[in-house]
């Protein structure tokens, strides 16, 4: 079988914030109503987290669930088990109104880290990344430049980035210049 | 700068993260209509300096379509309301009044 790679091979940038391709993930979109009991045993049976509230995001190592919008969630596994995933989800899921499909392949996922973290997202989002507007357990869906983009943070100064694979090199050359060295803007200092 | 709610996700976020979709509240006039319905309904739309109505998508987020209410000169916006509707809500028209008395827009006021 043909070995999978991430988009960027695991591509790295330090400068003010270190940016790296964070490499294979599992993600699959669960579409249905999420305040259906089938749908809310199916993705917290699988991703084994508890079920996420609007606009927040659930958590355990490369397993969680995010809330994408009032139909949508997105659940995340590691990268191998994302078909397995989709066939027990399916399988829970029986007769009932929902979609899941395997989307791992079809996303670049990015960790910005470091003290100036928070400034070289919001250099390129129209979203407050100040500690008081953006806090763990939260997921933005936005724009990253031209380009959607979701965010959430994984530990302190530390932001995961999620975009299409197809503009990956794209994301990357624009966290990049956001981080280069000697461009800190000091606004959440 | 256009700061807008979506009532579906809740998240405040400014214009670039949404998209316009036109005048909202359009009656649709199909086959067996009159022909100046079908033309109003085709064409004519408000381009109002003041209240206006308006459709619009959050693109770059939860992806709905939702309504606004908003003042076209100073983008002030009253609301945004959901899409499922086929006339403001009552709490979005006592916004617009409370701020601009006497408003009209269409067939509302």
């Amino acid at each position: 079988m043909s070995e999978t790679l991430s988009a960027l091979k695991g591509a790295r940038f330090a400068g003010i914030a270190v940016v790296t391709e964070a490499g294979l993930r599992g993600m699959i979109t669960v579409r249905g109503d999420l305040a259906d009991t089938d749908v809310k045993n199916a993705v917290t049976g699988v991703a084994g987290v508890d079920m996420p509230g609007q606009r927040e995001i659930n958590t355990v190592g490369e397993r969680g669930i995010a809330w994408m919008s009032p139909d949508e969630l997105l659940v995340m596994v590691p990268h191998g088990e994302a078909e397995q995933a989709v066939e027990t989800m399916n399988a829970a899921l029986t007769g009932a109104h929902a979609l899941v499909v395997n989307v791992s392949d079809a996303r670049a996922v990015f960790d910005v880290t470091g003290p100036h973290a928070r400034e070289v997202l919001g250099k390129l989002m129209p979203v407050d990344f100040s500690a008081v507007g953006f806090g763990p357990g939260m997921i933005r869906r936005s724009r990253m430049a031209q380009v959607p983009a979701a965010v959430w943070m994984t530990g302190e100064d530390a932001f995961r980035v999620v975009c299409f694979r197809s503009v990956a090199q794209y994301v990357f050359d624009l966290l990049k210049a956001a981080a280069a060295e000697g461009s800190e803007v000091g606004l959440y200092a | 700068m256009l700061i807008l709610e979506c009532p579906y996700c809740g998240v405040k976020g400014e214009e670039t993260e949404f998209h316009g979709g036109g005048e909202a509240h359009l009656k649709r006039f199909g086959p067996g209509s009159s022909e100046e319905d079908f033309e109003g309904y085709l064409f004519h739309r408000e381009n109002p300096k003041g209240v206006h109505l308006e459709r619009w998508r959050h693109v770059n987020g939860c992806g709905k379509w939702f309504h606004v209410a908003r003042d076209t000169a100073t983008l002030e916006v009253f609301g945004s309301y959901s899409a499922q509707v086929t006339e403001p809500p009552q709490e979005i028209k006592d916004a617009i009044s409370a701020k601009r008395p006497g408003w009209s827009w269409r067939e509302f006021a």
